[in-house]
């Protein structure tokens, strides 16, 4: 760890004017940035605490939506009885993700913003694109087993890490972000994060100086919700591949399918052409397919993860049947 | 006084079960446990040490070659730090277990990715860190070393091959044979504790703090690291937050500790970081192996052969012993029998709990499924079918067995249903669900060990020895024989372990501890005893002492009258390892269930039945099955290293990424020891079970999914992505 500053603003207004400039980063739960100060990835020389901002309640918003402060834990938004009962598919994401003392200290905003877990992109004697620009990337012909199958460039084949982000995608929720010159704009959940392209080093859509303030759920869907992560380790353990997805159906048709991915891509996974697809139609195990043919027809493994694709495809169907109550 | 001993004989009068204190093997709770979970035990790192500097391990970028130069002036001119050093003494490899000489040396030489090739010292620790991670290092690199075992040339292990009968005769003519290739991957001890050490020198002589594993060899392997004679030397290692074999031989970070702390004139900690354990000390080899079985009709085996491959680095003389129990576990008069190691250049291979039998037990009771089926045996009765009468190989008569009573009373415990056997018989939702089983083994050690016990003039103990206490159970058992020997209650032994100045113990490490070490405490109590008895005016097999004092008689303080006595009890295995085979046994029994859509594999239940001689405390003995059983989930599911294909160097170097089973993996598991009195594996009955709660555990676990979903999986860790691979449709 290198040395460095540490600020710890009382505002929202403090706390724009500190995170300007290339040398900042923010820090709030501190569960992924201190690691990677300590592994020398992220070596900045001001640290800006946002921890006294408040912005750590979930309040019900005026179009029957919820919106959870950008400090809220996850814990938090795991438990609350809101999120339980209307958003399922957000606890059950949330409650799949690291450990009981990490949900503890991490924290919407923050999550969001977690850097991806590649081997290579740790290990700071290693090439890495992301890390080091231009230096390579130490994955695409290594230890792929974490990487990406979708979406990934010639320069970087990560993965987006998270599943709160996943649930948040197929939700449809919506960033609230605030720049250093207090203007403010939202992005939705589905556009927030980027591929890699050629700039791998760029995660989000988040400018220099831009804070998280929130995330906004729209109002209460109808539909089962349901989060399948797939994972060798019951616990603790990144998704090789997870999927979630808010079904509802009307009759025998599909009424509603909105999916999302994690553990495919450089970002939650989101196509809306399943949704184009599999609305109107009765389920069974030839739509399940189609629609999975649509998903992964551009996918491309890396040898240590193309088992990644039919994995994918599998647990699109064991969900998909899950919420339609199909027997495959 | 010493009392010595070397057994050449069996020991079949159970002396300690004339004893009168009953308190050897009762389930009695660690006595340090308190210390422990209240942060009161100091591990390595913590000992009270004033004016520490702080040292850090630089580890090497290149696969193979030569530190031609460091840039020594840039790292010195950084804040607060005090040296750049790379002393041709630092170690770059840790020590194997009982290696009892200096590990290769000369940091200058590079053999793999991630070696330490020098130490940095600051004042802070983030100093340190900071001017390790921006040394400036020119290499020369020697291009084009090995790194994958299967494209070299390997070299045959020959004390390990057996060549009797034809082999290849028995599997043509055979009613039913079973021939498959099984791979395993590599493990890492993944110990909760890292490695660290405390060096401070007063003159000549240097006392260093460490998590180690065997004292009595550690201390030779610095000493010689060092270049001083072993009584300038003292190691000390109280409590040890986890071993697992990776704390058998001294490793970088002592030596480093040492140099550092002679170079800067001021006591230096090294501390390994979770990336640095994972990457400079030892990793378990992997594996692929084949294995030949040659039965009759009913399942009798004619032919037995089991080859291994496996990996090191040059110059290290340790080889994955991966065939350790297949020598004797089953019968079988046309045995092939080899074991080979490829020379690459990948970290050091050495010993991960149960090297050997963690990764060739299960690979060998797959095929025994395999062969259960095709020969239509219960995989129970089969195994029974097989037990041979003395070692196949050596004409040598078994210590003692239990296999048989482990298989029968585990099944019954289980519920297993002997009927007939076929895949995808059980589905509950989304999983299917099934039963598999294992036989266990583990070879018996035991080792040379020293204690003294000393009965202070109030008719309490003290027992003093460099034995450690790796998290086991240690202090509990040796306070338990001495309790059961003198009369005493645990709470009036007060056991100092894990201290070089103390008589020379056994180390732990190979299951050897408890057997070893409590000998020689029990040869000590046998001493005292005498001294004891002679004060009582009787014979001391009829000195009965209970709860302070002679039954019916004087108390221990009266007896001794203001008086110490002391007694050193030295045990050295004898002729009798030679003359006979001594083994741990055992069976597993596993119930899983397996996804259908995305083969991921969750255990239901499982139980371990085990032989191990005496219990010395049911508590502990449990504990060590419980954890072994966890680890066999590990071995089955998820713990798996990766290697660079193109620089060797470890990838998943951390415990988010080498994936060891979390309480949600591990669920009901049941224990059931099949006491027994085994009168050669040590004076005092006892056999080894540190690690036999792993030898084979992994098997059972391979077999119930094949029974559950029908797939066959050859690879472990069988992780979802296999599991798919190998599923029928």
């Amino acid at each position: 760890m290198r040395p460095f500053d540490l600020q710890r603003p009382d505002s929202l207004e403090h706390a724009r004017n500190l995170s300007t400039g290339e040398t900042a980063t923010l820090i709030a739960g501190g569960t992924n940035l201190l690691d990677l100060m300590k592994l020398q990835v992220e070596v900045p020389e001001r640290v800006v605490a946002i921890d006294r901002l408040g912005m750590n309640e979930i309040q019900a918003t005026e179009d029957g939506g919820l919106r959870i402060g950008a400090l809220v834990t996850n814990t938090a938004t795991a438990n609350d009885a809101r999120i339980r009962s209307d958003y399922p598919v957000l606890a059950r994401a949330i409650l799949a993700g690291a450990t009981q003392q990490l949900r503890n200290r991490a924290t919407t905003g923050g999550n969001l913003c977690q850097r991806t877990r590649c081997y290579y992109f740790t290990n700071i004697d290693q090439p890495c694109n992301k890390r080091e620009p231009g230096s390579g990337c130490g994955a695409i012909e290594g230890i792929a087993r974490l990487h990406g199958v979708l979406g990934t460039s010639s320069s970087c084949i990560a993965t987006y890490p998270g599943d709160m982000a996943v649930a948040m995608s197929a939700l449809d929720a919506t960033v609230e972000i605030v720049s250093a010159d207090g203007s403010e704009r939202s992005v939705p959940v589905r556009d927030f994060h980027l591929l890699p392209g050629d700039t791998p080093w760029r995660d989000n859509v988040l400018e220099t100086g831009e804070i998280i303030t929130a995330v906004t759920l729209p109002a209460l869907v109808e539909g089962k919700q349901l989060y399948r992560k797939v994972r060798e380790r019951s616990s603790y353990a990144f998704a090789l591949v997870s999927v979630a997805a808010i079904i509802a159906m009307e009759g025998d048709t599909i009424a509603r399918a909105d999916l999302a991915f994690g553990g495919l891509a450089h970002k939650p996974w989101y196509d809306p052409r399943l949704s184009d697809l599999l609305v109107g139609k009765a389920p069974d195990a030839a739509l399940f397919d189609s629609a999975a043919d649509l998903l992964l027809e551009n996918a491309q493994g890396y040898g240590e993860n193309d088992f990644k694709i039919p994995l994918a495809r599998r647990t699109l169907a064991a969900v998909l049947a899950e919420a339609t109550e199909t027997e495959l | 006084m010493t009392a010595h001993l070397k057994q050449d004989e069996p020991d079949t009068a159970n002396f300690l079960d004339t004893m009168k204190q009953g308190v050897l093997g009762k389930p009695v709770s660690r006595i340090e446990g308190l210390a422990k979970v209240t942060g009161t035990a100091p591990y390595a790192a913590e000992y009270p040490v004033e004016n520490l500097a702080e040292g850090v391990l630089v580890t090497a970028t290149i696969v193979r070659g030569e530190v031609v130069s460091i840039d020594k002036d840039a790292a010195l001119a950084m804040p607060g730090v005090l040296a750049v050093i790379d002393d041709k003494c630092l170690t770059t490899r840790a020590a194997q277990g009982t290696a009892n000489e200096a590990p290769q040396q000369n940091p200058r030489k590079v053999d793999y990715w991630g070696q330490p090739i020098a130490v940095i010292v600051a004042e802070s620790f983030e100093q340190a860190r900071d001017a390790a991670k921006h040394l400036s290092v020119e290499y020369r690199e020697e291009e084009g070393a090995p790194l994958d075992p299967s494209a070299v040339e390997p070299e045959e292990q020959e004390d390990e091959t057996v060549d009797q009968g034809d082999l290849a005769h028995a599997m043509a003519r055979a009613d039913h044979a079973a021939d498959l290739e099984i791979s395993t991957e590599g493990h890492a001890s993944a110990a909760m504790e890292p490695h660290a050490a405390i060096a401070e020198w007063d003159g000549d002589k240097v006392t260093v703090y460490a998590s180690l594993q065997m004292l009595n060899y550690n201390i030779t392997e610095l000493a010689d690291s060092l270049g001083v004679d072993e009584d300038r030397v003292r190691l000390v290692s109280r409590y040890v937050g986890g071993g697992f074999g990776s704390k058998l031989g001294v490793s970088e970070e002592v030596v480093a500790a040492a140099i550092a702390a002679r170079a800067v004139g001021r006591p230096v900690r090294v501390v390994m970081s979770r990336q640095q354990v994972f990457q400079c000390v030892m990793r378990r080899s992997e594996t692929k192996q084949r294995l030949r079985l040659a039965s009759d009709g009913e399942g009798r085996l004619d032919g037995f052969g089991h080859e291994a491959l496996v990996s090191n680095l040059p110059e290290e003389d340790f080889a994955e012993p991966v065939l350790q129990s297949s020598h004797f576990l089953y019968g079988g008069k046309n045995r092939a029998l080899k074991l080979e190691v490829a020379r690459i250049h990948r970290m050091t291979a050495g010993s991960v709990r149960a090297p050997g039998e963690a990764v060739g037990m299960p690979a060998l009771e797959v095929a025994m499924d395999v062969l259960a089926e095709k020969t239509g045996v219960d995989p129970v009765e089969l195994r029974i079918r097989n037990i041979p009468d003395c070692n196949p190989e050596e004409d040598l008569p078994f210590s003692s067995h239990k296999l048989a009573e482990c298989l029968q009373q585990g099944a019954e415990k289980f519920g297993w249903d002997a009927g007939a056997r076929k895949p995808r018989q059980t589905r509950d939702g989304e999983w299917w669900v099934g039963t598999g089983m294992a036989s266990a083994a583990r070879v018996h050690n035991v080792g040379e060990a020293r204690a003294r016990v000393t009965l202070r003039p109030d008719g309490t103990a003290e027992v003093r020895t460099d034995m450690t206490d790796i998290g086991t159970g240690t202090y509990t058992i040796v306070a338990q024989m001495v309790g059961e020997m003198l009369g005493l209650g645990v709470d009036d032994v007060l056991v100092q372990l894990g201290d070089t100045d103390f008589p020379r113990g056994s180390g732990s490490g190979g299951s050897w501890g408890g057997a070893s070490i409590g000998s020689a405490v029990y040869l000590a109590c046998r001493a005292l005893r005498e001294k004891l008895a002679k004060k009582a005016g009787t014979e001391e097999s009829d000195l009965a002492l209970r709860n302070g004092a002679v039954e019916g008689g004087k108390s221990l303080a009266d007896l001794l009258d203001g008086q110490e006595l002391s007694e050193e009890g030295h045990y050295e295995p004898g002729e009798i390892a030679d003359t006979h085979t001594a083994s741990g046994f055992g069976a597993f029994f596993a119930q899983v269930r397996v996804n259908r859509f995305t083969g991921e594999t969750r255990v239901d239940r499982m139980l371990g039945a085990f032989g191990f001689g005496r219990v010395l405390n049911a508590k502990t003995a449990r504990s060590q099955c419980l954890g072994g059983i966890t680890w066999s989930i590990g071995a089955a599911l998820t713990e798996a290293l990766h290697f660079d294909p193109r620089d060797g160097h470890l990838v998943n170097c951390d415990l988010a990424e080498y994936h060891v089973p979390v309480n949600r993996d591990v669920p009901e598991v049941e224990v059931l020891m099949v006491e027994e009195r085994d009168p050669v594996a040590s004076p005092i009955q006892a056999k080894g079970i540190g690690e036999l709660g792993m030898c084979g555990g992994a098997g059972a676990i391979a077999n119930a999914i094949y029974n559950a979903c029908g797939a066959r999986v050859l690879d472990f860790p069988m992780t979802p992505d296999r599991v798919l691979a190998a599923m029928p449709d």
